[in-house]
């Protein structure tokens, strides 16, 4: 079983959009509330790398995008994931799974303000201490 | 009564790429917790790209990092050329060889200054100042080929800028035969030394399971056992031609000898592959004269000399990205000092921190405070002293500088 069908297998119907750019990117929609069981199953049944998250201002709202390594095979799985919520966005922190997305999500916390819930130490990473709060520098309020 | 003592190391030098502070907690000479500030040197880029155009960028986001200066514009011309279907689909041949000329060049500099400093780190200041005299020469390979010793200007969406000259070939690769024996001279040098062996052995531990916990990646990851390297798992440049005899370097203690031992075993492998690219590099076209930018999302990835550096784009058709998202691999490894440094001593701490290969000018700048008073008890210098005495230590402790 190559690692798509052990991915759709795993996850079921928590996929609601399935997208093969070409043979090496794949890119997956799931709901915001499945993303911390996805991404454990992911992460800890499958064992593919953590490559990074990024956090993008839609107009529909806040979309996730969680970059998975398989390194084996040199593919990138992307999931997906849209936070509608624009006035107060929350999502389950995956810090708690593995470290290393520690930082990763205080980045995007700090830049476009998406609490993660259960994050271990939500803190400044590189905005400076007197950055005023409630200031996300990579929201798009000043854009129309 | 606690005697715990903060130890800030950092923050700011403006000399290196990435500013760092560490803040470590020491109970006598044990390193019992660790802080990692960082964001001194945060510039907006990602922001920055969303307002210029696709051609501007790759300039942009070469002045990210001094060192790897090639890294973050390849990642980034890979992430475009994703949209198109990948790099092999537009991308002459000639010039994929020219990039991993590029690549790889730069990952021999760049190793041979960390192995510089890392040698007057311990007190080994020949390895630092021979390991920057052969670095020289690199930098004049890159001048003869790019025209500048730093921040190459070569890439862009669809191939490079400027042809490698036949007649500079010849050059080139006599330069790269008088590299070759140095570098078999610091392995040699390196590995038989067991002062350098004791020094570095037990220090800096990063295990297999934290290297995976961490997602960490390159010669940090590799020294740890974790095999990956862009560079085989998902080819790019010349690589993806399968005519580039080369291994990925692997070792499994995750101590700083390990970390050593990757890197000056990778500058032996970039050798070999510069001059086999030099051999097989076809005639032909170097740029693709690409026009216009399709909409959609595309994710490019080389291996730095770091390990993976990730961009990502999004496109809407127009003239410039809707997002761009960089992901430099020091932002993965340096958080795992937090784990590597904890537990070892101060005299370690130096050099454990830099193991990974962040900046370096960041440690220059250190001081040890004692929590209560918040009185400075050692400078900079004063750390890197410590660590050369421990070295020294080890020395006088042998008869003729070898273990009994």
């Amino acid at each position: 079983m190559n690692m798509r069908d052990k991915i759709k297998d795993g996850l079921g119907n928590k996929i609601k959009v399935w997208d093969e750019r070409s043979a090496r990117r794949i890119y997956f929609t799931v709901e915001p509330n499945d993303v911390y069981k996805s991404v454990e199953f992911i992460f800890k049944g499958l064992g593919l790398r953590f490559s990074t998250a990024s956090g993008i201002d839609l107009p529909e709202g806040f979309e996730m995008l969680y970059h998975f390594s398989f390194d084996k095979a040199g593919e990138v799985y992307s999931l997906r994931a849209l936070i509608k919520d624009k006035k107060r966005p929350e999502i389950d922190s995956i810090a708690p799974i593995f470290r290393g997305a520690e930082w990763v999500e205080r980045e995007i916390w700090e830049m476009l303000g998406i609490n993660f819930k259960g994050h271990p130490n939500l803190k400044r990473l590189l905005l400076a201490e007197d950055w005023p709060e409630g200031e996300f520098p990579l929201r798009r309020k000043n854009e129309s | 009564m606690s005697h715990k003592v903060i130890v800030p190391i950092g923050p700011y030098h403006p000399m290196q790429e990435e500013p760092e502070f560490f803040q470590l907690y020491v109970e006598g000479e044990k390193v019992v917790d660790i802080d990692i500030i960082i964001g001194y040197n945060h510039r907006g880029i990602e922001k920055l790209a969303e307002s210029k155009h696709y051609d501007q960028i790759a300039f942009l986001v070469e002045r990210i990092c001094g060192i790897c200066s090639s890294s973050h514009p390849y990642a980034y011309v890979l992430a475009v050329e994703d949209l198109f279907g990948g790099e092999a689909n537009i991308v002459p041949e000639r010039a994929l060889y020219i990039r991993t000329i590029i690549d790889e060049l730069q990952r021999i500099h760049s190793h041979l200054l960390w192995l510089g400093l890392a040698g007057h780190f311990i007190g080994y200041n020949t390895v630092w100042m021979w390991a920057w005299k052969y670095r020289e020469p690199v930098l004049d390979m890159f001048e003869m080929v790019t025209g500048n010793r730093n921040n190459y200007a070569m890439f862009k969406i669809g191939g490079v800028r400027r042809d490698i000259k036949d007649e500079d070939i010849p050059e080139l690769k006599k330069m790269l035969d008088n590299l070759a024996p140095s570098i078999k001279m610091f392995y040699g040098a390196i590995n038989d030394d067991p002062v350098i062996k004791a020094r570095l052995k037990i220090a800096g531990t990063l295990t297999k399971e934290q290297a995976i916990d961490w997602c960490v990646v390159g010669p940090t990851a590799r020294a740890s056992g974790v095999n990956i390297d862009i560079r085989r798992d998902e080819p790019y440049g010349a690589f993806l031609m399968n005519t580039i005899d080369w291994n990925v370097v692997l070792e499994k203690d995750g101590d700083i000898f390990a970390k050593t031992m990757v890197r000056i075993l990778e500058m032996e492998d970039s050798i070999n592959i510069i001059n086999q690219a030099l051999n097989k590099m076809p005639k032909g076209e170097i740029d693709a004269n690409v026009k216009d930018v399709p909409p959609g999302e595309g994710i490019g990835r080389v291996e730095a000399p770091r390990g993976e550096c990730i961009h990502y784009i999004k496109s809407d058709g127009t003239n410039r990205p809707v997002r761009h998202k960089i992901r430099a691999p020091s932002f993965m490894n340096v958080a795992s000092d937090k784990v590597a440094a904890v537990g070892g001593t101060i005299s370690d701490a130096t050099l454990t921190l830099a193991a990974v290969d962040p900046c370096y000018c960041c440690t220059e700048r250190v001081a040890v405070i004692n929590k209560a008073d918040n009185k400075k008890i050692m400078n900079g210098w004063d750390l890197v002293r410590l660590s050369q005495e421990k070295t020294n230590k080890i020395k006088e402790g042998w008869p003729n500088g070898r273990p009994e």
